[in-house]
């Protein structure tokens, strides 16, 4: 039973009309898209408020914004990222045309996770569109609010033959996995990208993987302490800690870890008050499965602050736990919840191995303000990005690719990376019919020719800095003569 | 086997593949490896593929050396962080994209162009600072058992190795981790490799194969394209990845080509094609039975001569060709080259188009307006117009298939991108943390409308925008600051 067959057929059909192709329909899409974040704006936040309790301010600059600047991107750069690349050439290929062609794959498939549903299918959309796709969109059903939006909503704004929401959950994904698609777009967990990448192996389909990981934050000794502060909680504690570029668990010395206990409490109390659960600007966990599951990591370690919890409102206060052991279940999974462990080392070195022992994480964060500690850290460790002293704030530049490493993902996005993401990048060598008599250097038979005098002229290549010529500088560039033919009979 | 690629990860957590120096002196150990061992290395290939020493050098060796060259100047350039364009909001920061290696990458090299197909990546490999494993395929065992040879005596032996070793091997092999695999091989192998590489979540490149069309134009040089078509289909005995494959084009013109195709295999190989130096042979028993059995059936223009003891298959065209049958349904790898005639342009796209994208696409016309129709209405890996396999020699090309033809590219610059992880990192300072006071809460409306007046970057058409959005940034964060006072 392939329930989604002709829906995935009949997109592969209009993209095999052409129709995704030219830059007007491309835009087009792209403004449906533009419009439907604009005339849908209350809607989308009411949704997001509905499933994860994200406060207005939140969902505009981590959602509506992030989604609104990458559509402007994309319309301000498609004519320039469309154009084919042309290529540096050898001598043997001098007076051919040679580039790259970017083309769409055909039908691609985005499964976005519900932690912050609207961007994780939105921004890939965008590249997707502009690399001249047709896409079958698969929203999470845990965020049910904003998933039903764009089940019923989005595509009145974009071309019904072009574009599908598929909904369901991991029994329907399953199902529309068995499917051939040209490319599929993956943003979730480790084990179900396992899951994705073994389907794409039975149809050689590439893929793009965002997964996640423990993210290690390391505070030196040496740096400004409310700041460091206020930085972390707010990365950890926004969207109730369920980012996956979120800082995990911090690595301090015990000395910092001391100084940085009350400040990370003061940082609590000015952002959220002193009963965070009336503050309106801290959300909510998405699922009484994932309460209980974050709830339960509140039992590692000590609490130093924090630790209480609401079943009703899926409230989980903003908690920092101490004397945590790597054994404990806390550091066994990603946490995505609002805990954060903090675990002691001696130094920068000793946090360098703990880090390296464990998988590639999706990010990396260091707070110093010696940057030689920061650019430590990053030459001796691997992950998905870095940023020093501060947050996530790297994901917020178009111009940086954004994806994992290891087990945290393979591929990346946002900006132009998107639009490259989803081509095929195609070599192109348009040579021309005349000047056969370069080319048959190469044509057999090659008993009268001597291997010495190709030899020599691939030596000459060697030395000149402009080309490496392949198949043979005539003689008259070694010798600087005219050019004869007779040298090629 | 688990063992062996531990101890080159451990090789690798040392760090000793990552500063450019050493990387370096790896690529020109192995330029020097290429140089000293070449007598070596062109007696193998001529040993597994009755290559002569002219064709390994030049369809092999030379690529070989012509990609170290390049990947030698230009890898201090390519390892440099790569600046990244900044917002108003991360203006005083650093921020860069780091390249970064992988760890242990695994290189499955396939049996047509055992020394190019194997050495090419792991050039790409060691540039990019990783440790890498070489697995030759078993079926061109001599050149197979010379890199197990020489490679380590001239490599670092802890962070290079060569693993050699049939089916069982390979999949013993592919149970174990690695952080990248590039395999060369055909389409079914390819689902297997990726498949096994889905439980490591281990990025891959799949370089496979498909069958690459070649359309001939009425309005073409017939004779410069024949000649061309030749060289490329019959070079190794046609067992090339990126060889044309089958010819589309208008029946009027069968004749024509069959004849001077007939002309320039005689020109090439002689009248006596068996006894031409140049002139390979078929790598093995199970598929010289494989290419004569596509034969079956089949209108023989010319050729079809075959000889089971030597594995020889003289250059063969057939035509008429149906669609249908044996010799259209799976890529030939052999001497053997169909035509299958159709009515114009649009019916090979259509044509085309059908069938699952292959690894290239050769067009010959003298209109260029028709060759840029053919590129953009099909897909394939790759492209070469009015010749063919030469896309394949220039490595600012990124060389790599799509759809089952397969996935990623490499060669050049390509390949050090491929193997590497391009890390992205933003570095701020711990000051100016009044600007930040922007995104904490307790938010107000105020502060997002500030946020979206910030993060919208349609205002950024011309520079007047950018330096008023510039200081009314400052003037914020001074105003918050004071506030805060």
């Amino acid at each position: 039973m392939n329930p989604f067959a002709d829906t995935v057929q009949s997109l592969r059909e209009a993209f095999h009309s052409g129709k995704t192709r030219p830059a007007e329909f491309r835009a087009a899409q792209l403004e449906g898209l533009n419009r439907f974040l604009k005339e849908n704006r209350d809607s989308l936040l009411a949704a997001l408020a509905q499933d994860l309790r994200k406060p207005p301010f939140e969902s505009e600059i981590s959602e509506i914004s992030i989604c609104q600047s990458e559509i402007n991107l994309a319309l301000n750069s498609l004519h320039s990222w469309m154009k084919d690349e042309h290529v540096s050439k050898n001598l043997a290929t001098q007076l051919d045309s040679a580039f790259i062609r970017k083309e769409p794959y055909g039908v691609v498939l985005i499964i976005a996770p519900w932690n912050y549903p609207l961007n994780l299918m939105l921004v890939p959309l965008v590249g997707a569109i502009a690399a001249g796709n047709c896409v079958v969109l698969k929203p999470s059903e845990m965020s049910s609010s904003v998933e039903k939006v764009i089940g019923e909503v989005l595509p009145r704004y974009l071309d019904k033959n072009c574009f599908a929401v598929v909904l369901g959950g991991p029994q329907e994904t399953s199902a529309l996995l068995e499917n051939r698609f040209d490319y599929i777009f993956f943003t979730g967990n480790t084990t179900v990208g396992r899951i994705v990448m073994a389907a794409a192996s039975q149809h050689l389909t590439p893929i793009t993987l965002e997964l996640g990981g423990k993210n290690p934050c390391y505070v030196d000794d040496n740096c400004d302490l409310q700041n460091v502060a206020n930085r972390v909680a707010w990365f950890r504690f926004f969207n109730a800690g369920q980012t996956c570029v979120a800082p995990d668990y911090v690595l301090c010395s015990p000395e910092m870890r001391e100084k940085l206990l009350p400040a990370l409490q003061h940082a609590v109390t000015q952002f959220y008050g002193k009963d965070p659960q009336s503050s309106p600007d801290l959300a909510r966990i998405i699922s009484p499965k994932h309460f209980l599951r974050v709830r339960g990591l509140l039992g590692s370690g000590r609490v130093a602050f924090g630790g209480q919890s609401d079943e009703q409102e899926r409230y989980i206060a903003p908690t920092v736990l101490v004397d945590v052991k790597e054994t404990d279940p806390v550091m066994q999974e990603e946490i995505f919840g609002p805990i954060l462990p903090i675990l002691t080392v001696s130094g920068v070195e000793e946090a360098i191995a703990f880090i390296r022992k464990r998988e590639k994480p999706l990010a990396l964060y260091a707070f110093s303000n010696d940057s030689k500690v920061v650019h430590q850290m990053l030459d001796q460790t691997s992950s998905g990005g870095f940023c020093g002293n501060d947050g996530f704030m790297h994901l917020t530049l178009t111009t940086l690719p954004f994806g994992g490493v290891g087990n945290s993902g393979m591929g990346t996005y946002h900006g132009k990376f998107s639009f490259d993401t989803f081509s095929h990048q195609r070599g192109c060598l348009l040579r021309s019919a005349g000047l056969e008599k370069f080319n048959s250097l190469r044509y057999p038979p090659y008993a009268q020719r001597n291997l010495g005098l190709l030899l020599s002229l691939v030596e000459v290549g060697r030395k000149s800095q402009c080309a490496r010529p392949f198949w043979m500088a005539p003689r008259w560039v070694r010798f600087e003569t005219t050019p004869s033919w007779e040298a090629f009979d | 086997m688990e063992q062996r690629v531990l101890r080159v990860r451990a090789a690798f957590q040392t760090g000793r593949s990552r500063p450019l120096t050493f990387r370096l002196q790896q690529l020109r150990a192995l330029q020097r490896m290429v140089q000293e061992c070449q007598k070596e290395i062109l007696a193998a290939l001529a040993d597994d593929l009755h290559k002569s020493e002219f064709n390994a050098y030049s369809q092999e060796v030379i690529n070989v050396l012509g990609e170290l060259d390049h990947v030698i100047e230009k890898l201090p350039e390519w390892v440099a962080p790569e600046p990244a364009k900044k917002t108003i909001l991360t203006l005083m920061d650093e921020a860069y994209i780091h390249s970064e290696p992988l760890g242990v990458v695994l290189i499955i090299g396939a049996w047509n162009y055992p020394f190019v197909l194997n050495i090419q990546p792991l050039v790409g490999a060691i540039a990019a600072g990783n440790a890498v494993i070489v697995k030759p395929s078993e079926l061109s065992e001599r050149t197979a058992m010379l890199l197990a040879k020489i490679i380590p005596q001239y490599l670092d032996k802890e962070l290079y190795c060569v693993i050699n070793g049939g089916i069982e091997e390979t999949t013993e092999l592919l149970k174990q981790r690695f952080d990248h695999i590039l395999y060369t091989g055909s389409t079914g192998v390819g689902k297997i490799v990726m498949e096994a590489a889905a439980k490591h979540l281990t990025p891959v490149t799949l370089e496979l194969g498909g069958k690459s069309p070649c359309y001939i134009d009425k309005d073409c040089n017939l004779d410069v394209a024949c000649r061309r078509i030749t060289w490329g289909k019959y070079m190794n005995c046609g067992q090339t990845c990126i060889a044309p494959d089958y010819i589309l084009c208008e029946p009027s013109l069968q004749g024509q080509i069959v004849e001077k195709i007939k002309e320039t295999v005689k020109e090439f190989y002689g009248e006596e094609i068996k006894q031409s130096p140049d002139y390979e042979r078929i790598i093995n028993l199970r598929h010289f039975k494989r290419v004569t059995n596509l034969l079956e059936g089949q209108k023989i223009a010319f050729g079809g001569e075959t000889d089971e003891a030597t594995r020889f298959i003289a250059p063969t065209v057939l035509t008429d060709v149906n669609p249908n049958s044996k010799v259209m349904q799976e890529e030939i790898f052999g001497p053997v080259l169909p035509i299958m005639p159709v009515k114009n342009a649009d019916e090979a796209i259509q044509f085309i188009n059908q069938r699952e994208k292959p690894l290239a696409l050769y067009v010959f016309s003298n209109n260029n307006k028709l060759i840029k129709r053919m590129i953009e209405e099909t897909s394939s890996g790759g492209v070469t117009g009015n010749d063919v396999i030469m896309h394949f020699t220039l490595n600012s090309l990124p060389f790599g298939g799509v759809g089952n033809s397969g996935m990623g590219a490499y060669h050049g610059k390509h390949s050090f991108d491929t193997f590497s992880h391009h890390r992205s990192c933003l570095i701020k300072s711990l000051r100016m943390e009044g600007a930040n006071k922007l995104r904490y809460p307790p938010n107000s409306q105020s502060k997002v409308d500030w946020a979206n007046f910030f993060l919208l970057k349609r205002f950024n058409r011309g520079k007047i925008g950018i330096f008023l959005l510039a200081f009314l940034g400052i003037l914020v964060a001074v105003t918050m600051k004071l506030q805060s006072f």
